[in-house]
């Protein structure tokens, strides 16, 4: 099968110095690919670019086997990619059905200028929330007021909805209690079944390991190896991303050190 | 429930909106006793709304500038450039007989504000220089290329036509255009207002403040307005043109602030760029187009200001940005970005301008006016901030 994403040889320096080197990575519809490392391992540099938020210096992406341009996070929307950032990019000056739409609001034209349909943007946001979160009733409170687990709900709700095809999730347990943590699990689990890609980005490597079907691990901008999560361990995790260190179950990446270079 | 627990319940906004408001009446009320009735004379009146107007037209761009999380110092220089562009073009360059002159001049002077502003818009959003830094070389570009081309000399008289803009004998509505204006612009604010109350944006004792005040304030200054006659006549010079182009332009704006994507742009990219950006807000067209925007309006007050005094000076419109700026803070527009509404802008343009002219009236000297009003602007952040704090 075809996989739903490709990135091949990303490379992104930034002054002179690589954050990512020659990565390629694979992602399958209905699939979770975990992607571990340290800060700075360069997570968030390949993410940046696959949701278009960064352009590479080299390097492709192909959607189902064609290559794409994603030049802008606009560009992105439209091909189905969505990501839920780490601090979530919630504009806490806004409501949630602002939040939701902003820079892709709904218009009607009048007049010959583009105004807000207000009032299909709030029936839609409202179903796509109450869809994420039963509970949340605070639609015209600014976001900056909700609480940690009602703005998690509205940026999952924005990034989550019928064109989206790859969900890239950067530390989406880390600011969240018990509760809210297993409402993100119940969601991945539920967004796989729809199909979706899902990139599950974490430091909290049980969580990964429950969660993913493979893992990535990356260290100093490059691919270190790829694990089925059912045949790796945390310590087999860790060993990749502090010292490089394949296990015989991996499949080894460009960023691998070898017993020779440990030697070094 | 008591006035304690009306007010508690009120939308911090829609608070500084009433209390900006009452600030006002009081400072009226209070000036007017002060001056032996002399601040409520249809002369002062009228004069205050025109003065007003310009200051408050330019606060309703500052407004946005700094909901970006920007500045623009540069405005009074804006002003100045453009109106002498106006006014050398009008005077020395054009036939002063041809029908054509005024609003061709009008419209290039419109067009050079604009081009300021996207010059300056430029440079912040796209080279990234920040806007203090920009706008405190285009106060100073500005106002040395007005004195350039006009050589330090004024230029006047400007075309009749072109008259009609500042106010004046001709730049006024007349009595009854001024109820049917004046009503029919209470209407749609009360419209407005009650689908608001119905949307659950704004709440009942917020509605029947704002409502009452609005009504009694339109009511009044027409009536001063009407009361105030045209020379040798008993006609009332009605509203000022700036006032009704301050309406025109604000409603204008207003509405593409709260019902256009843009208006949602501009909170978004003042709050958190980064954020804005990953999203997908084009943050760089939206800081750009904010500034064209403030350059249009700085633009219109020259007309305005040129018209009124009817001659273009080099000096048009110096220190003219303190105002704006502090204006706009006491609207409650934020320097950290985010935050502020374009109405708030206004009532602090009329505040500002009424406490200056009150302490005119009764014999304040200029500097103590600047220490007051100074004052002022610190009195007003820092109430707020303890506003912020305790919500």
């Amino acid at each position: 099968m075809k996989p739903l994403l490709q990135i091949e040889s990303m490379t992104k320096l930034f002054g002179g110095v690589h954050a990512l080197e020659e990565v390629s990575l694979d992602l399958h519809s209905g699939e979770v690919v975990g992607v571990i490392g340290h800060n700075g391992a360069g997570k968030s540099t390949l993410m940046k670019i696959v949701s278009g938020a960064l352009r590479p210096d080299h390097g492709r992406i192909r959607i189902d086997g064609e290559t794409v341009t994603l030049d802008s996070p606009i560009r992105a929307h439209q091909l189905g990619i969505e990501m839920i950032f780490q601090d979530l990019a919630l504009l806490d000056n806004l409501n949630a059905t602002e939040n939701f739409f902003l820079g892709r609001e709904l218009t009607r034209s009048f007049l010959g200028f583009r105004w807000n349909d207000a009032q299909r943007m709030q029936t839609i946001a409202k179903e796509a929330i109450h869809n994420i979160n039963p509970h949340f009733h605070r639609f015209r409170t600014e976001v900056g007021l909700l609480s940690g687990g009602q703005r998690q709900s509205v940026a999952i709700a924005r990034a989550v909805h019928l064109d989206t095809r790859v969900l890239i999730m950067d530390e989406p347990t880390a600011a969240l209690g018990p509760e809210e943590t297993e409402m993100v699990r119940q969601l991945v689990l539920r967004l796989k079944k729809r199909a979706l890609g899902i990139f599950l980005i974490g430091h909290d490597l049980q969580d990964i390991l429950r969660l993913s079907d493979r893992i990535v691990a990356m260290r100093g901008g490059r691919v270190v190896g790829t694990v089925e999560a059912a045949r790796a361990s945390e310590d087999d995790l860790l060993g990749m991303i502090i010292s490089g260190k394949v296990p015989a179950a991996a499949l080894p990446g460009p960023g691998a050190v070898t017993l020779d270079q440990e030697k070094d | 429930m008591s006035w304690h627990d009306v007010l508690r319940t009120l939308d911090p906004r829609h608070k500084r909106l009433l209390a900006l408001g009452a600030s006002l009446v009081v400072i009226w009320v209070v000036f007017d006793l002060l001056s032996g009735g002399l601040f409520f004379s249809p002369r002062n009146f009228y004069n205050l709304a025109v003065q007003s107007s310009t200051v408050a037209l330019l606060t309703v761009g500052m407004v946005l500038v700094i909901i970006t999380r920007n500045i623009d110092l540069s405005v009074g220089s804006v002003l100045g450039l453009t109106g002498m562009v106006i006014a050398i073009l009008q005077i020395e360059v054009f036939p002063a007989a041809a029908g054509w002159n005024w609003p061709l001049t009008l419209a290039i002077g419109l067009i050079a504000g604009t081009l300021i502003g996207l010059w300056q818009g430029f440079l912040v959003a796209y080279v990234g220089i920040p806007s203090f830094v920009v706008t405190l070389a285009g106060l100073l570009i500005f106002r040395g290329l007005t004195f350039e081309i006009s050589q330090g000399q004024t230029f006047s008289p400007f075309q009749a036509g072109y008259r009609i803009f500042g106010g004046g004998q001709q730049g006024s509505l007349g009595e009854a255009a001024s109820w049917i204006v004046g009503g029919v612009a209470l209407v749609v604010l009360l419209g407005a207002l009650a689908r608001r109350l119905r949307s659950g944006e704004a709440s009942l004792p917020f509605t029947l403040l704002g409502g009452l005040f609005a009504s009694a304030l339109t009511l009044f200054m027409i009536y001063q307005f009407n009361a105030y006659d045209r020379p040798r006549t008993d006609l009332g010079y009605g509203i000022p043109s700036p006032l009704l182009l301050l309406t025109l332009a604000a409603t204008w704006i207003g509405l593409f602030v709260n019902r256009a994507p843009v208006g949602r742009h501009v909170y978004a990219v003042g709050q958190n760029l980064e954020a804005a950006r990953l999203v997908g807000v084009p943050v760089r067209r939206v800081v750009l187009k904010v500034f064209a925007l403030m350059g249009l309006l700085c633009a219109v007050g020259a007309v305005i200001t040129t018209s009124r005094l009817n001659a273009g000076t080099t000096n048009l419109g110096t220190l003219l940005e303190l105002n704006v700026i502090a204006a706009a803070v006491i609207g409650g527009a934020s320097l950290d970005g985010g935050r502020g509404s374009i109405l708030g802008g206004i009532l602090g343009a009329f505040v500002i301008q009424s406490l200056d002219t009150g302490m005119v009236l009764i014999g304040v000297s200029s500097s103590l006016r600047q220490i007051l009003i100074g004052f002022v602007l610190i009195g007003a952040v820092w109430v707020d901030r303890i506003a912020v704090r305790r919500s």
